[in-house]
């Protein structure tokens, strides 16, 4: 099992191949999950932020992967922040009346947070208290309290370090946010698929649903407890609608030609699909409380993978009405399609960020393709991946970061890239074939 | 007791070899003549080889798995990203819809893939987009649109995992399988 780690700073390798080595072994869950973290690129403005260790006053053991390990590796993967190496560290303040800011302006950090955790009250649980501070005004920024059951200590980490991503950048956290994908392991009869669901960075993955054929295309519901999904087990392709807490399903769509494609509008109220009973694929919308559906697209073109706009009033989707795929987009209450990229030869499966400014493509060139993001007021393209078979894109709910399927060697494994390109990251997820990865919404 | 020895023994290599037979595209045109043999009288009789042309002859549910006959050719292959039906195949789809024309009980389904480049549910069109192709060829050639199905599988079902065009080319492909012949 090799570990590629590189970095520009050689001190934090001493930091973090030991921390990585710790994820290796510190799973929950029946899946073994690894992460792998490479700098494409310093990032000069990346904020430096000291997580001093928080303290463990709880009872029983500390968790092999600590509260403070997880929200530096959080901060870091979000391209933003330039987390201290443990080992810098001159001093270790616990409360707040024990920092000595000097010290941490010498140490050239902009933010500390200390912390702590305890036995919550009443039992059944862990308090982790922390407090963010400025280190050149010395004005705190936060102080909370984070309370989790027992066993959601890596939830509770991730959600500090989601409102201290939320405090200093003014953009709400996606690391207490999932992540859904397909995984495919080959077994003595050819194929076995699942489509799973983990946290953001990979961890504690549960299966939704198994098929010895294959599974595609999973969609997050606005609130994020149901995934449509396209499935093969009755020979052809036909849309599942998933509640995940219960694993109760409803067949959507099945017939002859295709039935792929599933998007939940932000809204909630309906769903785009892709149908080809018409003689070739076009985009429909169902209304998902009549179960009525009428046709958006009427082109003799495959126009599929259909992703919406955040305020649900437009579709973006791929078509090849102009030769090779292209995304174009069309006013969910029907209208004429316009073409949105404008740089490429081939830009299919769209993903909208939320903030509305941009979309981010599978773009082809030749035999090789590479995760894009296209400005939609600048008007362009930038490459935010090396390739050579990028693909599945899918935004962080705050646009921060993307989530895309990609090939080493022969095997399948998930890529996050920041948004700015600045940082990527490999998930090596499971033993088999791992691809579409979808991330789901912010739940409150 | 040495009999049986040897009988077994030409059995396990009959076997083995009938293992060792992998099934190759079709690299060959309809325009390739066989001679015509006559086994002779005192040999293992095997069917007599075809005329290509022979599309409808009463003997041709056999000729499925005759290898002389256009009928055991059963997959097309395509371009990167085309649909076109090259020129090779077309005595092979000649073939089929004749078949299917004489034959109203044939039903065939058309399973179609792309290889694994590209995005998966465009595939999942390109895949049909091929499917249909051959499906209006074989329409053209006489059969019944009722006889016909396309079902896409886009690059759900690869034939091989490599991504090289070693094996891209093999994926590229539309299946003619009868469920009723």
């Amino acid at each position: 099992m090799t570990i590629l780690v590189h970095r520009i700073n050689s001190a934090a390798l001493r930091v973090f191949l030991p921390v990585l080595m710790a994820f290796a072994f510190a799973f929950t869950g029946s899946v073994q999950a690894k992460l792998e973290i490479e700098i494409i690129k310093g990032n000069a403005s990346a904020l430096p932020i000291a997580v001093v260790p928080f303290q463990w006053k709880a009872s029983g053991y500390p968790p092999i992967t600590t509260v403070t390990e997880v929200i530096d590796q959080d901060l870091y993967r979000s391209g933003l922040f330039k987390p201290m190496d443990e080992s810098d560290m001159a001093d270790r303040p616990v409360e707040a009346e024990d920092i000595r800011f000097g010290t941490w302006r010498l140490l050239k950090t902009d933010y500390l947070v200390i912390g702590s955790i305890r036995d919550a009250v009443g039992g059944n649980g862990y308090e982790i208290v922390y407090q963010l501070f400025d280190v050149h005004t010395q004005e705190q920024l936060l102080s909370q309290i984070t309370t989790v059951g027992l066993g959601d200590l890596r939830f509770g980490a991730h959600r500090v370090a989601d409102a201290i991503y939320e405090k200093l950048t003014g953009v709400s956290g996606a690391f207490s946010t999932r992540i859904a994908y397909v995984s495919a392991t080959p077994t003595e009869q050819g194929y076995h698929y699942e489509l799973v669901v983990a946290d953001a960075d990979g961890f504690n993955p549960q299966s939704i649903v198994g098929s010895p054929e294959p599974l595609l295309s999973p969609s997050w519901s606005s609130n994020g407890e149901q995934l449509a999904y396209v499935s093969f087990e009755n020979g052809n392709s036909e849309i599942y609608v998933q509640t995940i807490a219960t694993g109760a399903r409803q067949l959507v769509s099945s017939g002859k030609g295709i039935n792929g494609a599933p998007a939940f509008s932000p809204s909630g109220r309906y769903m785009a699909l892709t149908l080809s009973k018409s003689g070739n694929p076009e985009i429909y919308i169902r209304d998902l409380a009549t179960g009525s559906q009428r046709q958006l697209t009427h082109h003799w073109a495959i126009d599929t993978e259909a992703a919406w706009s955040p305020d649900s009033s437009m579709i973006y989707f791929t078509s090849d009405r102009g030769g090779r795929p292209q995304i174009y987009r069309v006013a969910a209450s029907g209208g004429k399609a316009e073409r949105v990229t404008l740089d490429g030869d081939y830009n299919a499966r769209a993903t909208v960020a939320a903030n509305g400014r941009s979309i981010a493509v599978a773009q082809g060139k030749g035999s090789e393709y590479r995760i894009g993001i296209w400005d939609l007021e600048n008007q362009r393209m930038r490459i935010l991946t090396p390739g050579v078979l990028d693909e599945s894109p899918s935004f962080a709910p705050n646009s921060s970061m993307i989530l895309y399927a990609t090939k080493e060697g022969d095997r399948g494994v998930l890529s996050a890239v920041s948004a700015d390109g600045n940082v990527r990251q490999r998930l090596i997820l499971s033993e088999g074939d791992v691809r579409e990865p979808a991330w789901s919404p912010v739940i409150r | 007791m040495k009999i049986a020895l040897r009988l077994l023994l030409a059995l396990l290599v009959t076997v083995a070899l009938a293992a060792c037979k992998t099934t190759e595209p079709v690299q060959d045109t309809p325009e390739d003549t066989t001679p015509d043999t006559v086994a002779p009288v005192d040999e293992v009789v095997t069917a007599p080889a075809l005329d290509p042309r022979d599309y409808t002859s009463a003997q041709s549910v056999e000729n499925f798995d005759n290898p002389e006959s256009l009928l055991s050719k059963r997959v097309i292959y395509f371009d990167f990203d085309q649909s076109d039906v090259k020129a090779e195949y077309r005595g092979i789809i000649t073939a089929h819809a004749a078949y299917a024309a004489s034959h109203s009980s044939a039903r065939i389904t058309l399973e179609s893939h792309a290889d694994e480049r590209g995005t998966r549910e465009y595939n999942l069109g390109l895949g049909e987009r091929r499917g249909n192709a051959i499906s209006g060829l074989v329409s053209a050639g006489g059969a019944s649109g009722s006889q016909l199905d396309v079902v896409t599988y886009g690059e759900e079902r690869p034939v091989c995992r490599v991504s090289a065009e070693d094996c891209w080319w093999q994926n590229r492909r539309v299946e003619i399988v009868y469920t009723a012949r």
